[in-house]
């Protein structure tokens, strides 16, 4: 066994190279990585989609596609929306605090013009798209039913703004996607005022 | 912390030992001549590059789509639309062409120092047939990007195999899976390339260094340094591989690195070498292109198939002679009957020959990417033939020569003594 | 020996004379020129694109040659595509095949098939020709199936050919104008110039990236050598 003095130059020199090579090693490692990320392509089939919400008549809903998603937008009459605040105490987050949404959502209409409701249609609970329960069916939605929606799936319940009813499977009200008013009559829906 | 890492160190080693070991073995205790020079950058090389390839097409395969009708456009795709989606492009076509120069400048190696003599004809056998391997890597990998060379390319190779008496056609049917080159093509084109031949290449490339590993490398002066060893054993003109080849050979792949790199981001199609222009357009059954070649790396081979004239009809004469090309290199060890190893110590005749084995190498690759009438024909003196043609054979001749010669002007010619140790 | 080595040594340049055709003309582009790229996607826009598609460029990308979102989608989209969409042409394959004969090619990577210099001399070299189906015939392409797209620029041509039968030497080519045109002979050379320009743009949209890309790495890269060769000269010392 021979004594070796610890060679400071070439530790040095080796831990040096090793720092230049780690470094070079993350630049060839940037353009893999990026490659990762959504292509031109993906970003533009992910763009902004106009709605035209013309030939959506009171208490009627017309259903969109962004992102792969489907996008409710339904006129809600004053009924609808006077049947919103009766059932506050239902509702585990009736103000709206804890839900994916812009920000002008955190309230109780959860909307823009309190007459058309966006909502992306799918249960915030495991993905399945919920079904429209309109107010007069109360023989299956119960005596006190003011309109909504019922995930098919485990059974959540949402009112007539998309939020959740307490003892739902699902943990948050409906997700709102950012939008703005083109015009009276169109929607853009992926994009809020200040570009989403 | 350091004490922890010993200690994981610890834990580890003593539940796999042959990771230590085989370091030792392969690494900080394999001892290689002191001697290797430029020659003996390649090999290593060679890995680098292969890792290269391995890495660039995992992503390629990511966006790149095996269909007929899609593969074009998503080669574009790549190209335009996925983020850094045109530097693995790039990386993958230059690496294809930087795989040929660095492999046949390895072969070189063998052939100046004698590298395939005994007991390293296996080491070399190994290494043809991953030539072989790399060729059909090449071409399988050629077609998926669905242009017009690609798909002539294609074409044309599959044909050649039509040639072959009496199975021809049916070979033909059955590579292709149709009655031209088409989607069942190119989908099993794809499996090959991706997956299949890079397995194969990968257990090739083991059991090359494997078996060169034990017997030990040749050197420059072809001296065998096992002959003289130290009181450990060690051979007295050997040095551990690592640390010391491990560090040159870090260097080496950083100047390779350089010049990989500024032909990615400066030439990447090398004036239609590297990426053909024609390539750029889809493929198309209805028309041929006016003139169709192979990539530049097949391209002496390609020369030689041409040069030679159909017979009864069929270009089979020329697929052999094409074959025979190939194949011959298998021979090697058994040809060259010099009992030295080295060209340093080889006499002028075998020089001679390298020399022009390397020339004629050379201008029958240049010949095959050109049209047969590139240098225009000789007179009605010899029946205005073409010119390039005419030198063609004359090379393809001198080519086979080298090697059907070997026997004779090896042992024929007048060596110097080789040296007890190396020199520097 | 001396004169066959010179002959084997000077002999790849026969290729330049063997294969014959119209002598191209250097195609004078500047690929950093962004006006000369915007002019010429506006001319690519409206004299091609009705034609050819050029199903691999998205609109929005042109904002790499310094337009707005706003500038693309008022001067450069002309039908009712979204900005994110690429470059389709509303002449349908089989519409094109029967109009034409063969279907006008997609012209997305043109520059990178054809090169700059070709496609700058042959949208250069139209003719009339009174025998052709369309009317037109090309210099550079003999009986391209295409009319000259911008023949209300240029004008009409006729072309001349007198082939040198004595000394075997290249044709003489003379030209002559019919009718004139919008343009004079150097603006349409600019309009040309541009409009190569683009094309080849548009074939490598990211060429200008990967120049400036290729000095950085370059310069690390030669920075990775020296800690390298240091290493290597250090760790060889006990060799030498």
């Amino acid at each position: 066994m021979s004594e070796k003095k610890i060679d400071n130059t070439r530790r040095n020199l080796v831990i040096a190279a090793a720092g230049a090579s780690a470094v070079a090693g993350v630049g060839v490692a940037v353009p893999f990585a990026w490659s990762w990320a959504p292509s031109e392509r993906a970003k533009a089939a992910g763009a902004p989609v106009e709605a035209d919400i013309s030939d959506i008549a009171p208490g009627e809903m017309k259903i969109f596609e962004w992102r792969g998603k489907p996008v409710w937008i339904l006129r809600r009459t004053k009924a609808m929306l006077e049947g919103l605040k009766k059932v506050d105490e239902k509702l585990s987050d009736p103000n709206s605090k804890d839900s994916v949404q812009p920000d002008f959502a955190k309230n109780e209409d959860r909307s823009l013009k309190p007459d058309v409701l966006v909502l992306v249609g799918i249960c915030t609970h495991l993905g399945c798209s919920p079904q429209e329960k309109p107010a007069d069916d109360k023989g299956e939605m119960g005596s006190d039913w003011q309109g909504g929606f019922l995930c098919p799936c485990h059974g959540s319940k949402f009112d007539l703004a998309g939020r959740v009813y307490k003892g739902s499977p699902a943990p948050i009200n409906l997700e709102v996607p950012p939008y703005t008013y083109l015009s009276d009559s169109t929607i853009l829906i992926g994009e809020d005022k200040k570009g989403a | 912390m350091s004490s922890r890492l010993m200690a994981l160190w610890d834990w580890f080693d003593a539940r796999m030992p042959s990771a230590a070991e085989e370091f030792r073995k392969h690494a900080s205790e394999y001892y290689a001549p002191k001697n290797f020079n430029f020659w003996y950058f390649f090999g290593a090389l060679s890995i680098l590059v292969l890792a290269i390839q391995i890495v660039s097409g995992i992503f390629l395969t990511m966006n790149y789509k095996p269909d007929a009708g899609l593969a074009f456009g998503s080669v574009e795709y790549i190209m335009r639309d996925v983020p850094g989606g045109w530097i693995i492009r790039y990386i993958h076509s230059t690496g294809a062409s930087a795989f040929f120069i660095v492999v046949y400048l390895h072969m070189f190696r063998g052939l100046l120092y004698g590298s395939y003599h005994r007991p390293r004809e296996l080491v070399w056998i190994f290494g043809v047939l991953i030539y072989l391997t790399l060729m059909a890597e090449a071409f399988f990998g050629y077609l998926l990007p669905w242009g017009q060379m690609s798909y002539w390319g294609a074409q044309v190779i599959v044909n050649l195999f039509g040639t072959i008496p009496f199975i021809g056609p049916d070979l033909s049917l059955w590579i292709r899976g149709d009655y031209v080159v088409s989607d069942a093509t190119l989908n099993r084109f794809f499996a090959l390339h991706v997956i299949a031949i890079p397995l194969v290449l990968l257990g090739l490339v083991a059991a090359h260094i494997l078996a060169l590993h034990d017997v030990g490398s040749n050197n420059p002066d072809g001296v065998d340094i096992k002959k003289h060893k130290d009181k450990n054993g060690h051979p007295l003109d050997g040095i551990p591989f690592h640390p010391y080849y491990t560090v040159k050979d870090f260097a080496g792949a950083v100047v390779f690195l350089f010049v990989f790199c500024f032909v990615l981001f400066f030439v990447p199609e090398m004036g239609g070498y590297f990426l053909e222009y024609n390539n750029f357009i889809p493929a198309d059954p209805l028309k041929t292109p006016p003139h169709i070649a192979p990539v530049w790396y097949f391209t002496p081979y390609y020369s030689i198939l041409r040069a030679v004239p159909p017979l009864f009809n069929s270009q089979f004469p020329g697929v052999m002679a094409m074959g025979i090309a190939t194949l011959i290199l298998f021979f090697l060890p058994w040809l060259d009957r010099s009992p030295v190893k080295s060209i340093r110590y080889r006499g002028s005749l075998y020089k001679t020959a390298l020399a022009i084995f390397v020339v004629t190498f050379l201008i029958l690759g240049y010949l095959g990417t050109e049209p047969v009438t590139v240098w225009g024909q000789f007179g009605p003196w010899l029946a205005n033939a073409d010119r390039a043609t005419v030198v063609a054979r004359v090379l393809t001749v001198l080519y086979f020569l080298f090697f059907f010669l070997m026997p004779w002007y090896t042992a024929r010619d007048k060596t110097l003594p080789v040296p007890d140790r190396v020199t520097m | 020996m001396r004169k066959l080595l010179l002959t084997l040594l000077l002999a790849p340049l026969a290729v330049l004379a063997s294969e014959g055709g119209y002598r191209l003309d250097r195609a004078p582009i500047q690929p950093t020129d962004l006006v000369s790229l915007q002019s010429g996607a506006r001319t690519f826009v409206n004299y091609c694109l009705n034609c050819h598609g050029a199903q691999y460029m998205r609109y929005n990308r042109l904002a790499e040659i310094g337009l707005t979102e706003a500038q693309i989608k008022d001067n450069l989209i002309l039908g009712d595509a979204k900005v994110g969409d690429t470059m389709k042409t509303a002449l349908g394959a089989r519409d094109g095949k029967a109009m034409f004969g063969v279907a006008p090619p997609d012209l997305s990577v043109i520059g990178r098939s054809r090169g700059a210099d070709w496609l700058y001399t042959y949208l250069r070299t139209f003719y009339r020709d009174p025998k052709s189906p369309t009317g037109w015939n090309n210099a550079v392409f003999p009986q391209v199936a295409m009319p000259h797209p911008l023949w209300t620029l240029q004008g009409e041509r006729a072309l001349e050919v007198e082939e040198d039968h004595e000394h075997h030497g290249a044709p003489e080519y003379k030209w002559s104008q019919l009718t004139p045109g919008t343009q004079n002979e150097v603006q349409f050379d600019t309009t040309v110039r541009d409009l190569v320009n683009f094309l080849v743009y548009m074939g490598e949209p990211s060429a200008v990236n990967r120049k400036r890309l290729g000095v950085v790495v370059l310069f690390a890269v030669g920075a990775l050598f020296i800690f390298a060769y240091a290493l290597k000269k250090e760790f060889w010392r006990d060799v030498h």
